[in-house]
């Protein structure tokens, strides 16, 4: 295990990373309407703040050995009982500081973004208060220490999830589709207590040097226990199978959470949660296979739900999902595969980022239309938003020199190094990428105007495109940059450990093959959305597309299987309260009144037959008496 | 005299004057009978009185004397008032104080 | 250790003040609110310089004691003092009565008894809170137990809503039922500590170091427990609190649920686990078998309420499922989270219905759910106080319900691993009914007749942020309450002879491989 290093200079500041957006988010949300004005500056100033200390502390660490890269920060004893004691205490290392800019910097970005986007929202404060909340809750959950302070980060971008997706609450939908992905992700959490509690009662302690540690000496049965627990967890907060369906429907959320929380960040704490947890799932086969399992069956049900909807939100994020599946798997695969799923987090991260950030320069445009059927020939009115969107674009499906064809096509090799079955179904779904995606450009930019009536598209204020030029410029060059000049494999390597397999091929058939792939499906796409007419109305498409416009069936099935039967035994039981409990309750209540009810009839008023029966009285006890006597 | 003759009495007594509480409606009678009671206890008290030897019955009885007066005190005004608001001294008919 | 009576002090200063407002001329209720808020604020102040001097980690099992011979005839003494566990509870009175003097400064009027009633009862209630939190004596304790009754009865029957005198009575007849049953224990014990030490007495501390036959502890034990399960309450005894809770005034219901039902969960870690341990150890699976129907009952039931009272009422018989259940694992994480467990309970409850209790007075007093909907369009600090509320009861992390949760869990789990996965499966229930009845009121497009609901007013604001920031604060920084309550729950856990369990893998084991990791410690 490395050394932990004490924080000294710059690293004192860890706590400030959290403190600086944490005091924002107080001063937005309690300062109320005072704020108004300058409210939203403060939201990105302090995020910026962060991203400068957090660009600072990559230099200084570049500065170290690689095994003194670990760094950590004790501010006090958080909870301490009997035996067990969890500490306000921070660590920095190589992964946590590649999160750190990731949500810093992309953070930063979207800021900006929203001044534009949210410009005319009443609510505006607010929203960068949640935004903010939501940033020190992420940065709190990639630097804590011990996994029950990583669970408070955890919960606190569930609730800033929450709060961002009902943000606009005066709709129905989107107060609906926060509480619901609220509950979804409690699921998940009941599996990340579990683990915690279940590591606490194995090793006598949640910190991660503690665990990580002795990791080893547990029996494999308690480490794929702790495995799948965490798996849950991941599940629930990436929106993996069996956990998925809220994510579709937390794009009721403004854009830019959508691009921030729903794409770039939030979801990927489950991939973080999983690689950080790397000694354990290494030791336990089992719950790593089920990690493989899960991530590519999510793989494709993405790729599936991104290829039918007509809502550019709902297909950007059935591709967020795939993505992530794409992540997930990779950190099934273990030490082949922990560094290329934070590589293609990172990357993602930031084209997905960019992908989003388009979409709602193009809702901005359209009247806040997501139909892709009523879009069509916006490339020439929105020269910057389409040059970025086609960049990102490009950089999702793999086309070199695009970051993305670097992290996607490092996956699919250690997944041909895993199993080749596992490889072919990784690189059969890079082609249904290269399909839906696009489908979203050429439905969106290329082709005939569908526009409705009343829409005049137009570009973005400049607020909104330079972080769109950005992210582009990011996307063209991240994945060329981590491969030849900063070296992502070995920075991480001590953090994940990094194995490497020979394959019977050399790498290069690999990509050629995954490239085809890509280019087939992204011309079947072209040729039949760019070329041919989009219907304004939706075909009714083939059984696969229809099932896919409906989540594949996720809502329903956790409707019949978990809602019904809940609210069922609900209703049930609050029958059986007032009826059974109290009614018991109630009911000997009411027989005591009924038989004093009857009692009192012997109280006849008649003087004589009371004295009747206090000589009957008297009788009795003298024969008792006397029989007593006797005996 | 065999001192176990007056308990018998005094059982005699009482149990006269319980019937004629039982059985009788004329309230004056029905008091005259619960003093009967009262005064066969008081001679069961002093018949053991004498057979134990010490004056402990004796004392209650003066106690029961006194408790009786009060209570033809107390019982004689009831009765004195019922009757003149109803007209009658029969213990049957004031029976509202019941359920 | 100081010689000043604190407990005393805190009992007789609101007890002084009920008598004052009560002398009041029926008028001046002003001045009756006045003088009600300055002695509930002094009380506090008194409390939290008690607090200060409270040493953490002392060997004396009581603090501030005071001993003065009631009736020796039968041993019974006034004897007041606290140890942890009494004093986070004293604490927490102190700090809701003034709360609640503040937030309920409009509820009452003159049209059913006199407004200066209302707060002579309340600060009556404060006086008993504290006794019997603070009571080392077993019969002083029963008398501060039962006497409670009254102020309470009459701040529902006669400030209540339109089921008052049902609700009122039903409340007070189940708690009688449950005390009759504790006097029948009490005097029990009694005889039994007449027999073992000679000479018959009420103290806590020697009742407790009595070693009483097991089957008599077995029967001393249900009275006991009894009582307490009413009062807390567990499933099934508890189909009062949703009445009590529905027809009570806001204030009444937070002293109720937040202060009140806590007797029941202290006197179970208080007086049945040390004075009855062979007793505790025996029936602790039917124990926790009921503390996890009610977890899931209450919540279930809750789910579908449109009550947002009793909605409350049974979240609350669910958390106090969990406090229970923290109890009754007989670990010491169980237990200490049990402890802060119902301080956070009392917060997140009196949270919940003051913020309930605003928006009531603002619509007619309906706590109807579906009367309301998109209520954060025009009152958007009531919603924030609302969801703040609403997260504090489905345990946030961050927030010192989640501390109370989680150890509560983690203790159950320790001991039985089913049984905490189980209970675990809760949070998910807690956290659909609560943000379900966020959606149903909070949310939406307004409804037309809510039109210009006024916002929270300053005294309202007041009133709630002690409570978020208390909320939060120890949530982040538990400390001052973990460092007075672990050595309470030590000292508990010795008396009933547990110990927790060890880890499977320990660090010894690293450093020597190869032994089983064997690590039974205190």
């Amino acid at each position: 295990m490395t050394e932990l290093m004490p924080a000294e200079g710059v690293f004192s500041l860890i706590w400030l990373l959290i403190a600086l957006p944490l005091a924002g988010a107080v001063i937005l949300l309690f300062g109320g309407r005072r704020t108004n004005a300058w409210g939203p500056y403060l939201g990105i100033l302090t995020v910026g703040a962060s991203a400068v200390i957090g660009i600072l502390m990559l230099l200084g660490m570049m500065q170290n050995d690689p095994e003194q890269r670990t760094i950590g920060q004790t501010l006090f004893t958080w909870v301490f009982v009997g035996d067990f004691s969890a500490d306000m205490a921070f660590q920095l290392d190589q992964l946590s500081i590649v999160f750190v800019l990731l949500i810093t910097v992309v953070g930063t970005l979207i800021h900006i973004y929203s001044l534009g986007y949210m410009a005319h929202d009443p609510d505006k404060r607010k929203f960068f208060g949640y935004l903010n909340l939501f940033v020190a809750a992420m940065l709190l959950l990639v630097l804590a220490n011990n996994y029950l302070l990583l669970y408070v980060g955890w919960e606190g971008v569930g609730l800033a999830s929450y709060l961002l997706i009902s943000f606009w609450q005066i709709k129905p939908s989107a107060a609906a589709a926060g509480k619901k992905a609220f509950i979804i992700n409690r699921v998940g959490d009941v599996g990340l207590s579990l683990a915690i509690m279940l590591m606490f009662v194995t090793f006598g302690s949640v910190g991660f040097q503690d665990v990580f540690g002795v990791a080893g000496q547990a029996s494999e049965g308690t480490l794929t226990a702790i495995g799948l627990l965490l798996l849950l967890a991941a599940c629930g907060k990436s929106a993996q199978f069996p956990l998925q369906a809220w994510l579709l429907d937390a794009m009721e959320g403004p854009t830019p959470v959508s691009a921030l929380i729903h794409a770039a960040t939030m979801v990927t704490a489950g991939v973080y949660l999983i690689v950080r947890s790397n000694v354990i799932f290494t030791a336990a086969e089992w719950a790593a296979i089920a990690v493989i399992v899960v991530g590519m069956i999510t793989i494709w049900m993405g790729a599936i739900i991104g290829s039918a909807k007509d809502d550019i939100k709902k297909s950007l994020a059935g591709s967020t999902m795939s993505q992530i599946g794409y992540m997930i798997m990779a950190a099934g695969l273990g030490p082949i595969g922990y560094v290329f799923a934070i590589f293609h987090l990172l990357m993602h991260g930031v084209f997905k980022a960019g992908l989003f950030l388009g979409a709602g320069s193009v809702m901005h445009g359209m009247n806040d239309n997501v139909n892709m059927r009523r879009y069509g020939a916006l490339r020439p009115l929105m020269l910057i938003t389409s040059t970025t969107f086609i960049i990102c674009y490009l950089a999702i499906i793999g086309i070199p020199p695009f970051d993305g064809f670097f992290s996607k096509d490092d996956i699919i090799h250690a997944s041909f190094e895993r199993s080749p079955i596992i490889g072919v179904l990784a690189m059969l779904a890079a082609g249904l990428t290269g399909f839906y995606m696009t489908r979203m450009v050429a439905m969106t930019f290329f082709g005939k105007a569908r526009w409705e009536d009343d829409v005049h598209p137009h570009e973005s204020p400049k607020v909104m495109t330079i972080p769109l030029i950005i992210l582009a410029i990011g996307a063209t060059f991240g994945g060329l940059s981590l491969v030849y000049w900063g070296n992502i494999e070995s920075w991480l390597e001590p953090v994940t450990g990094i194995e490497t397999m020979e394959l019977a091929l050399p790498a290069w058939v690999f990509e050629l093959t995954t490239l085809v792939l890509v280019i087939i499906g992204a011309v079947i796409g072209w040729m039949t959305y760019a070329r041919r007419e989009v219907p304004i109305e939706a075909p009714r498409g083939s059984w696969l597309t229809r099932a896919a416009r409906k989540d594949l069936y996720g809502d329903a099935v956790n409707d019949v299987l978990v809602v019904q039967p809940t609210f069922y035994a609900s209703r049930w039981l609050v029958w059986f309260d007032n009826k059974g409990v109290d009614g018991f309750v109630n009911g000997s209540a009411a027989f005591i009144g009924g038989l004093s009810g009857r009692l009192r009839h012997y109280q006849t008023g008649f003087i004589r037959s009371y004295a009747l029966s206090m000589v009957g009285g008297a009788v009795l006890v003298v024969l008792a008496l006397v029989l007593v006597r006797a005996s | 005299m065999n001192p176990s003759n007056y308990v018998v009495l005094s059982a005699v007594l009482f149990s006269i004057g319980a019937v004629g509480v039982l059985v009788r409606r004329n309230a004056i009678v029905v008091f005259m009978s619960v003093e009967l009671m009262l005064n066969a206890a008081n001679l069961a008290f002093v018949a053991f009185a004498r057979m134990n030897g010490n004056l402990d019955g004796q004392v209650v009885a003066f106690f029961v004397m006194v408790v009786a007066a009060a209570e033809v005190v107390v019982g004689l005004a009831i009765i004195v008032t019922i009757f003149r608001t109803r007209r009658s001294a029969s213990i049957d008919e004031p029976n509202l104080l019941k359920f | 250790m100081t010689t000043f009576p604190w407990l005393t002090t805190l009992m007789v200063v609101p007890l002084v003040g009920s008598i004052v407002v009560a002398l009041l001329p029926k008028a001046r209720t002003l001045l009756a609110k006045q003088i009600a808020l300055v002695v509930s604020v002094a009380t506090l102040v008194l409390t939290v310089l008690m607090a200060l001097q409270f040493v953490g980690d002392s060997v004396e099992p009581f603090q501030f004691v005071e001993s003065h011979p009631w009736i020796p005839a039968f041993g019974i003494s006034y004897s007041v003092g606290v140890d942890g566990i009494g004093l986070v509870l004293v604490a927490l009175a102190a700090t809701l009565v003034p709360i609640v003097v503040l937030a309920g400064w409009n509820d009452v009027d003159d049209s059913r008894g006199s407004v200066k009633g209302y707060f002579a009862l309340i600060l009556v209630l404060e006086t008993l809170m504290i006794g019997v939190f603070a009571a080392t004596d077993v019969f002083l304790f029963y008398v501060f137990f039962e006497v409670m009754l009254v102020p309470v009865y009459f701040m529902i029957g006669r400030y209540g809503g339109a089921q008052r005198s049902y609700a009122a009575v039903k409340f007070l007849l189940y708690s009688l039922v449950g005390g009759l049953f504790m006097l029948a224990s009490l005097i029990g014990l009694y005889v039994v500590s007449a027999q073992m030490t000679g000479t018959g007495t009420f103290d806590f501390l020697t009742l407790a170091g009595l070693n009483i036959d097991e089957g008599v502890q077995k029967m001393l034990f249900l009275g006991f427990f009894f009582a307490f399960a009413v009062k807390a309450p567990l499933w099934p005894f508890h189909t009062w609190l949703p009445d009590a809770a529905a027809e009570s005034k806001a204030g009444t219901s937070v002293l109720l649920l937040g202060v009140l039902d806590k007797v029941g969960t202290f006197g179970m870690i208080r007086y049945c686990l040390p004075i009855f341990p062979a007793a505790s150890n025996f029936y602790a699976p039917v124990v926790i078998g009921m503390a996890l129907i009610g977890i899931f009952y209450g919540a279930f039931v809750a789910l579908s309420q449109n009550d947002m009272k009793r909605l409350f009422a049974y979240s609350s018989m669910s958390h106090f499922g969990f406090i229970t259940l923290g109890i009754f694992v007989f670990t010491s994480v169980g237990q200490s989270g049990s402890v802060v467990y119902m301080v956070a309970h009392g917060l997140s409850t009196a949270a919940l219905f003051l913020t309930a209790g605003f928006l009531m007075s603002r619509y007619h007093g309906s706590s109807q759910i579906s009367d309301y909907a998109g209520v954060n369009k025009t009152a958007p600090v009531l919603a924030g106080f609302f969801m703040i509320a609403a997260l504090s009861s489905l345990a946030l992390p961050g927030m010192v319900s989640f501390i109370g949760e989680f150890l509560v869990l983690l203790g159950a789990f320790e001991r039985y691993m089913w049984v905490g996965a189980l209970a675990t499966l809760g949070i998910v229930i807690t956290a659909a009914y609560v943000l379900r009845l966020y959606q149903r009121t909070m949310t939406g497009p307004l409804k037309p007749e809510l039109e210009g609901m006024p916002d929270l007013r300053g005294r309202e604001i007041t009133a709630l942020v002690p409570i978020a920031v208390l909320t939060i604060v120890l949530g982040l920084f538990p400390a001052p309450l973990l460092n007075v309550i672990n050595p309470a729950v030590d000292r508990v856990m010795t008396s009933i002879g547990a110990t927790d369990p060890a880890p499977t893998v320990t660090g010894a084991a690293l450093e020597q491989p190869g032994l089983p990791a064997e690590g039974t410690e205190q």
